[in-house]
């Protein structure tokens, strides 16, 4: 035996030992009994064969510039009113533009120091006693980024806190947001807890007004939109009109009672330090508990100090939740939330007011969920798939190419160990489609051996020796073969670089299938080869 | 074993026969880029936007009472298929008009209300907004150029321009071709058919690769026949690699097809015609065309740098010098009679020749071709 083929020999060993090795953590029913310190991973499924929920929202983050201006609109306001600027009004008139009137003229230049002070707005036009501001333009843009960046944190609270293994959470382009979240059974629960702005306030309840005709006690849940059209015009300025969702736990019909509050929040949940789920101890009903931090506790004291007898709003994304009266001063800066929750509802509700408000509320583009059924189902049609093709593609090289055909079948079974390996080395993740792209490789893999064979055949019939038509037939055959590889790489690069999950793991474990093919079929079967003819002279070929 | 004994078939005399049909198949490919342009196309949901679902019944669902629930929903075209003993039942929706969030649910709410006493849990489903929708269709566009562009660059590097345009245009054909046949069968177009196109596109090229180094080599060691008789022998000399090589992806494929689920029916079933459609392009769509072109008098298929590598037999260069050809080897006799020293005669308006001279000492601009020559060799 010479030198070149001991090497390549133990080359070859080498990558099968390796690939064994690597490849065996993957099958389920070794898994188990493999001990503790053997090295390399179980392969990482995708979400189309293990189940989960795959996501993308868009942060609507225009609501988050919008509710930035409103909220400097209101410290206009307040500034003024400290500074003893009587304005005739302020008012959000868009997105970015707040316009503002001042009663006295003689005021407009205070009134403009305010606005300067603020550093964000710039004034877009002045006539008169009005004038208009607009947010930077710069500041809108930071805003916007913010908002995204701070919705991937918020919602990566929430679903840690939701217990899902090895979320992915991900901006994706410049106002997307990709979830992925594998094996998730509860999958309204999931959807809930991440599309929840969870916009906690506080607002007190405008009892002075009078309406007329003073607003309904409950309405049919289809007639709210009519009850504010219908009160549009009569409610006061710095009023707003919100429901609450009341559920007949008997019928399960749903109404709305609607309540006049101020505008104005006296606090939100930014200041929430803690919250948890409790039972009521008054009706043994789910609710939320939760505790202020000392800034919050300290404007819950004063306000409901301010306000003994009145009655307060708790408002949840623009839903009421309880409007209770405040029969004392609340000094200890804790409070609950009540609202017909279920157990996990309040849980959830907990979680999410734990991991803080959305900065803008969240567009749904995409939600694919695979339900464990589905991915399961596909793992064995997929399986079944694989080994069936395999005994068809191994069968018949065996019978077409006799025993040289299950020489290129040991590279067939190699180069699908290798590949598995080789995926499982590179933390590279399993789909469906990847599992088609497994058995591609094996059809493909086997065509560089048929090039060979029957270059091998060629030579063979041109009465060349049998070293000498091997040799000539793998030194023929090389080109064409490495040719007709490039291109299927090529295209799996592409899809590689474009392609949405799944199609990644075809891409991945095509090229990779074809490139370990390379070795396999070129190193590998001709090590068999050379070792069969280096024993004896080989008269005939068995090809 | 051998599937294909050695075989003495006219191909290229077939050629307008297979030129119509392949006329006729790339058509229906081309009707169907223009429909899809004109968004008239069955595209899947992943394009366009839409919902699909699968829900597991408690008890067998009859199908029209399923559908009248859908339609009364509001769902009027949704399409509803049913699996296994009619407890399985696959709801697909397009075009959207309620928010995504909400789509499942209302399916769902629909079937309980029609099936009181059948209950029913979702077990897969996607919802996707149109505005994804949007994106993965420019993505998938530029997937197609991209690996397209790669594609044709690469066989351009790999081969002279006429093998190129030739190989190209068999690729384009093949995918074409696959396109219509989805067409005519109203199959639904999605990302992973797009996936297979681009697949088979880049696989359909390996049985031209093969048959073209045939003829290639064929050209440079049989230079006094005719191009016609040489593309023929090359086609029926590795004909039975050609088929054999289809045949194991084939194998594979239909594998994929039969037990590989309905997720990957539709990618099984685009490869499957594209590997048939691929080896019968190698040979008539691919090989023809090379033929077809082969251009002016004069005009080379293969670059004389790479005939001028090939050792000529002595004695051979003076009967080529003397023996009627065509066109292509006309070209050659010049290299080949300059090779054996003879005095170039007449001016070659290329200069060709010349180059090839040079590049046999290995430092003119043709370097670089003739190094590939070499590694061909």
């Amino acid at each position: 035996m010479n030198k070149s083929l001991m090497w390549r020999m133990l080359l070859v060993a080498a990558v099968v030992v390796t690939a064994l090795i690597i490849f065996l953590p993957s099958l389920p029913d070794v898994r188990g009994s493999l001990p503790t310190w053997w090295p390399g991973n179980k392969i990482n499924l995708g979400l189309d064969l293990q189940g989960g929920m795959h996501l993308i929202y868009q942060v609507e983050s225009d609501k988050a510039v919008e509710s930035f201006t409103g909220r400097l609109a209101s410290s206009i306001s307040n500034e003024a009113a400290t500074k003893k600027i009587v304005l005739a009004g302020v008012k959000q008139t868009s997105p970015t533009t707040i316009e503002a009137d001042v009663q006295n003229p003689a005021d407009m230049d205070r009134l403009l120091s305010i606005a300067s002070d603020l550093g964000v707005l710039d004034k877009v036009s002045q006539e008169g006693n009005k004038v208009v501001f607009a947010l930077k333009n710069a500041e809108a843009a930071r805003i916007k980024k913010n908002a995204v960046t701070q919705a991937v944190e918020t919602i990566r609270n929430r679903i840690d806190q939701f217990g899902v293994a090895e979320p992915v959470i991900v901006q994706q382009g410049t106002d997307q947001i990709l979830i992925q979240l594998p094996g998730v059974k509860d999958t309204q629960r999931a959807l809930d807890l991440i599309g929840k702005t969870a916009q906690l306030e506080f607002k007190m309840l405008d009892e002075t007004t009078q309406l007329t005709p003073p607003l309904p006690d409950s309405v049919p849940a289809s007639d709210a939109d009519s009850v504010l059209a219908q009160y549009k015009d009569k409610i006061p300025a710095g009023d707003e009109i919100l429901f609450q969702r009341i559920v007949d736990h008997s019928t399960g019909a749903i109404s709305k009672r609607p309540y006049l509050v101020k505008k104005d929040a006296i606090m939100t949940g930014d200041v929430l330090q803690e919250a948890r789920m409790g039972i009521s101890p008054r009706t043994k009903e789910a609710e939320v508990d939760f505790k202020l931090d000392p800034t919050g506790a300290r404007i819950f004291d004063q306000a409901t100090a301010a306000n003994v007898g009145k009655r307060m709003a708790i408002i949840l994304d623009n839903n009421v939740y309880s409007a209770p009266v405040i029969r004392e001063r609340i000094s200890g800066g804790s409070g609950s939330i009540s609202g017909n929750f279920t157990e996990a509802e309040a849980k959830d509700l907990a979680i999410v007011l734990r991991a803080g408000a959305l900065p803008a509320p969240l567009k749904p583009l995409q939600n694919l969920t695979v339900g464990p059924t589905l991915g399961s189902d596909s793992i064995q049609a997929g399986k079944k798939a694989i080994i069936l093709g395999t005994l068809l593609v191994v069968i018949f090289m065996a019978v077409y190419y006799k025993l040289s055909g299950v020489i290129a079948d040991f590279a067939v079974i190699l180069n699908v160990v290798v590949l598995i390996g080789a995926l499982a080395l590179l933390n590279a993740t399993l789909t469906l489609p990847g599992l088609a792209g497994i058995l591609l490789t094996i059809g493909m893999g086997v065509d560089s051996n048929v090039l060979i064979f029957e270059r091998i055949r060629e030579e063979l019939r041109t009465g060349k020796t049998v070293r000498a038509a091997i040799d000539g037939g793998y030194n023929k055959a090389f080109t064409t073969v490495l040719d007709s590889h490039v291109t299927t790489l090529i295209t799996a690069a592409v899809l590689f670089q474009f392609g949405t999950g799944p199609i990644k793991g075809f891409a991945v474990s095509l090229s990779l299938g074809i490139m370990i093919n390379l070795f396999t079929a070129l190193v590998g079967t001709k090590v068999v080869f050379d070792l069969w003819t280096s024993r004896k002279k080989l008269e005939k070929l068995s090809i | 074993m051998e599937l294909i004994k050695k075989t003495n078939i006219d191909f290229l005399g077939l050629r307008k026969v297979a030129f119509a049909i392949s006329l006729v198949l790339s058509s229906l490919g081309i009707i169907c880029l223009v429909m899809i342009a004109m968004g008239r196309a069955n595209m899947g949901i992943d394009f366009t936007g839409g919902a699909s679902a699968n829900l597991v019944f408690a008890k067998p669902v009859q199908l029209e009472k399923a559908r009248a629930a859908l339609d009364a929903a509001g769902f009027r075209d949704a399409e509803i298929q049913s699996f296994t003993d009619k407890t399985k039942l696959f709801v697909r929706v397009k075009k959207l008009n309620i928010p995504v969030e909400q789509v499942i649910g209302r399916i769902q709410a629909a079937f309980t209300k029609a099936f009181p006493d059948n209950p029913s849990r979702v077990d897969s489903s996607s919802a996707i907004g149109p505005t994804i929708g949007k994106s993965l269709q420019t993505t998938a566009l530029w997937a197609i150029i991209l690996s397209f562009a790669g594609i044709i660059i690469y066989i351009w590097f790999r081969f002279e321009w006429k093998f190129g345009i030739a190989a190209t245009v068999a690729t384009l054909h093949d995918v074409l071709t696959v396109l219509g046949v989805f067409f005519v069968l109203h199959k639904e177009i999605t990302l992973l058919v797009v996936t297979a196109l681009l697949t088979l596109a880049g696989y359909s090229l390996t049985d031209t690769v093969v048959v073209f180094d045939r003829i290639r080599e064929n050209l440079k060691m049989r230079q006094k026949e005719g191009l016609m008789d040489i593309i023929n022998l090359s086609i029926n000399e590795v004909l039975s690699r050609t088929v054999v090589t289809s045949l194991t992806v084939f194998l594979a494929v239909l594998s994929l097809f039969i037990f590989g689920g309905q997720v990957l029916h539709d990618f099984a079933f685009a490869m499957l015609c594209g590997v048939v459609v691929g080896t019968y392009s190698s040979v008539f769509v691919a090989s023809p065309i090379l033929y077809v072109w082969r251009g002016k008098k004069g005009s080379r298929l293969i670059k004389v740098s790479m005939l001028t590598k090939q050792p000529v037999k002595e004695g051979s260069a003076k009967s080529l010098a003397a023996s009627p050809v065509g066109s292509v080897s006309q070209s050659s006799v010049k290299t080949v009679s300059s090779e054996a020293g003879q005095p170039v005669s007449e001016p070659n308006p290329s200069g060709q020749s010349v180059s090839a001279q040079t590049s046999r000492k290995g430092k003119s601009a043709k370097g670089k071709k003739s190094k590939k020559a070499r590694a061909k060799a």
